[in-house]
């Protein structure tokens, strides 16, 4: 069997295969991810479609973390609780995340895997990176 | 023992899944479902434990996590059985339902805080690591440990360096910072109390402070009441040390409160003055923003400069999820790679060489005891199909071609050494008092604060020398694994 450098494949694979979208903490710690167009993907969608896939993003995760009355109310009633209420009931923010991949899932059956890119859910990433993946077919 | 099919791999292959993947691919599934998948909690990188199949997370050392419990618990135990009758009698029925909410409260609190998870980070998955170097040096090398470095962002108008974290392999998000104690970098780190036997960070910073509260009141309180019962049984001339022989227990209470109630106190004061202006411990005790960097707007920039809208935002603010998504089971390619990457140490050498050497470990690994020897996709040089056709960069990151046979034995020792303090046959169990510090009463309350300081020089570590590349546990979407059973939620 012949010998060859991984690394290089590695490194060839690697550029190749996957592309992150970093988060953006010029608003502090709340969870935004960058709109910076990456030139990996500039072959594959336009700007636009992308843009708007991670302001969409973007604001749901604000509305995920908004401070308002209804996370107060909430807050409030949990702390009257002893936070026992968490056992029995789904937090605000579980329930935009549900959207959130629900978002996701349709972003990639409508525009995404057509283009041949699947883009993974943050949550999946610990709310680091935005993944787009390319598919294999395609490099 | 299944053997791969070893094939040279070939660039232009690996865009076609090759004939030989689908029996194999049948054959791994069969074999995961035979035997039991693992949990995403089983193979998590950091130094914690967990308890009831993941749903409860503490960290590596339990602290004096007993003793706290220990002494809240006997203290109200001597209040109820020797204090309240007599109070019952004299005064007003109030006495013992009040005392018996804040017990409640100060229990339930201090569960939550020792057992969910503070907020950790998942360390960064290889391909991100990998990209995140990319950016950073483009030498292409990465066997060996670059410089320490730093970026910085602007965070409402103002400089903040974000510090690249070696274990996790990521640059920290603002306000995180790494716990040497638990290996994790925490989000929102405030510090690692050993009373409560677990990080203090974004999730369970709420808890932690109704704990210290809600258990200042209840001193408070069984401190009052106690010295009104004994006062009230010395009355008429009988004098002190009657009262004290006609209930001793009474004695044991009031020299616990009196001890506790200052420390506790101070500690209560002193994060209500955090939370009014949105700091952490950690920020506090370095100075991050109190100008001792000379620049004139040194402020916090995650102030909203308003004491309601801090206090609101820290303990009221929506409850995050945990990220780390212990009790989600681990893909099978996801988990090859999570047994792969514990050996690049072991294996630096076979890193560029994709060869019969393989095959010797795999023959080795299937006489491993470890129950993850039985993975014949590790072998990824040679059937990088098996791992994932659509993702190549996986396949061709040198920690999954290094050498799985290792990789058992490290695994397993890696498993049992975040599990030293419990018996090896008992890993599962509820928690059991494993470790106890015992301290003194009376140096409990110097030792508390002394506790908290000490517990500093594990905020600033992040030259952590990189003992394996600390895969996170990769997620499955979360959504699916809320199961409403009644530990669910105390992630």
């Amino acid at each position: 069997m012949a010998t060859h450098s991984l690394q290089d494949m590695r490194q060839q694979a690697a550029i190749a295969a996957k592309v992150f979208i970093q988060r953006d903490y010029t608003n502090g710690t709340v969870c935004q991810f960058q709109t910076k167009f990456p030139s990996e993907l500039e072959t594959r969608i336009d700007k636009q479609q992308f843009e708007e896939t991670v302001r969409t993003l973007n604001n749901l995760y604000a509305e995920a973390e908004k401070l308002g009355g209804s996370s107060y109310l909430e807050g409030c009633l949990a702390c009257l609780t002893a936070y026992t209420i968490f056992l029995c009931m789904e937090t605000h923010y579980e329930k935009v995340l549900k959207k959130i991949a629900k978002f996701i899932q349709e972003q990639n059956d409508k525009i995404y895997a057509p283009r041949g890119l699947l883009l993974t859910d943050p949550i999946e990433r610990g709310l680091r990176v935005v993944s787009f993946r390319k598919q294999c077919d395609s490099h | 023992m299944k053997h791969c099919e070893y094939q040279q791999i070939d660039p232009q292959a690996l865009s076609t899944p090759t004939p030989t993947l689908p029996p194999q691919h049948a054959v791994v599934q069969e074999e995961k479902k035979g035997e039991t998948a693992r949990r995403k909690w089983e193979v998590f990188p950091g130094k914690n434990r967990f308890y009831c199949d993941g749903r409860i997370i503490v960290a590596q050392q339990s602290g004096v996590l007993p003793l706290t419990l220990g002494l809240i618990l006997v203290t109200t135990v001597l209040f109820f059985v020797f204090d309240c009758p007599f109070l019952l009698k004299h005064l007003t029925v109030f006495i013992p339902a009040i005392g018996g909410v804040l017990f409640v409260f100060v229990v339930i609190s201090l569960l939550q805080t020792s057992f969910t998870d503070p907020g950790i980070l998942p360390r960064a998955t290889p391909d991100e690591a990998a990209d995140i170097e990319k950016q950073i040096d483009n030498s292409g090398s990465s066997t060996y440990r670059p410089p320490p470095r730093t970026k910085e962002v602007m965070i409402n108008q103002q400089v903040v360096k974000l510090k690249y974290c070696f274990t996790c392999k990521m640059f920290r998000p603002p306000r995180t910072s790494h716990c040497s104690l638990c290996d994790n970098c925490v989000e929102r780190f405030d510090h690692h109390c050993p009373w409560v036997g677990n990080c203090v960070g974004k999730r369970n910073y709420r808890f932690f402070y109704t704990f210290i509260v809600s258990l200042s009141f209840l001193t408070v309180f069984i401190f009052g009441c106690v010295a009104t019962h004994l006062a009230l049984r010395a009355q008429g001339g009988r004098g002190l040390m009657f009262a004290l022989q006609e209930s001793p227990a009474s004695a044991v209470e009031l020299v616990i409160c009196f001890f506790s109630v200052w420390s506790i106190l101070g500690l209560s004061g002193f994060h209500t003055y955090l939370v009014a202006s949105n700091l952490t411990t950690n920020e506090d005790i370095k100075g991050s923003w109190s100008g001792k960097s000379g620049t004139e707007d040194t402020g916090n920039p995650y102030s909203y400069n308003n004491i309601i809208t801090n206090c609101c935002s820290v303990l009221c603010g929506p409850m995050p999820p945990s990220l780390i998504d212990r009790r989600g089971f681990m893909p099978v390619e996801e988990s090859s790679q999570t047994v792969a990457t514990e050996v690049e140490l072991a294996a630096k050498n076979e890193i560029n060489v994709c060869t019969q050497g393989t095959k010797d470990l795999l023959e080795s690994a299937s006489r491993s005891p470890c129950p993850q020897a039985g993975k014949p996709q590790t072998v990824s040089t040679s059937c990088p199909d098996s791992i994932d056709p659509a993702d190549p960069a996986v396949t061709f990151n040198p920690d999954v071609t290094s050498d799985p046979v290792a990789v058992p034995s490290l695994k397993c020792g890696g498993r049992h050494h975040s599990h030293t303090t419990s018996p090896p046959d008992e890993p599962r169990q509820l928690h059991h008092h494993h470790n106890r510090h015992h301290k003194t009463r009376s140096a409990r309350s110097s030792s508390k604060r002394a506790a908290l300081h000490i517990s500093n020089p594990a905020y600033n570590v992040s030259l952590s020398p990189p003992t394996s590349p600390g895969l996170g546990p990769s997620h499955g979407t979360g959504a699916e694994e809320h199961v409403r059973d009644s530990f669910a939620t105390l992630h």
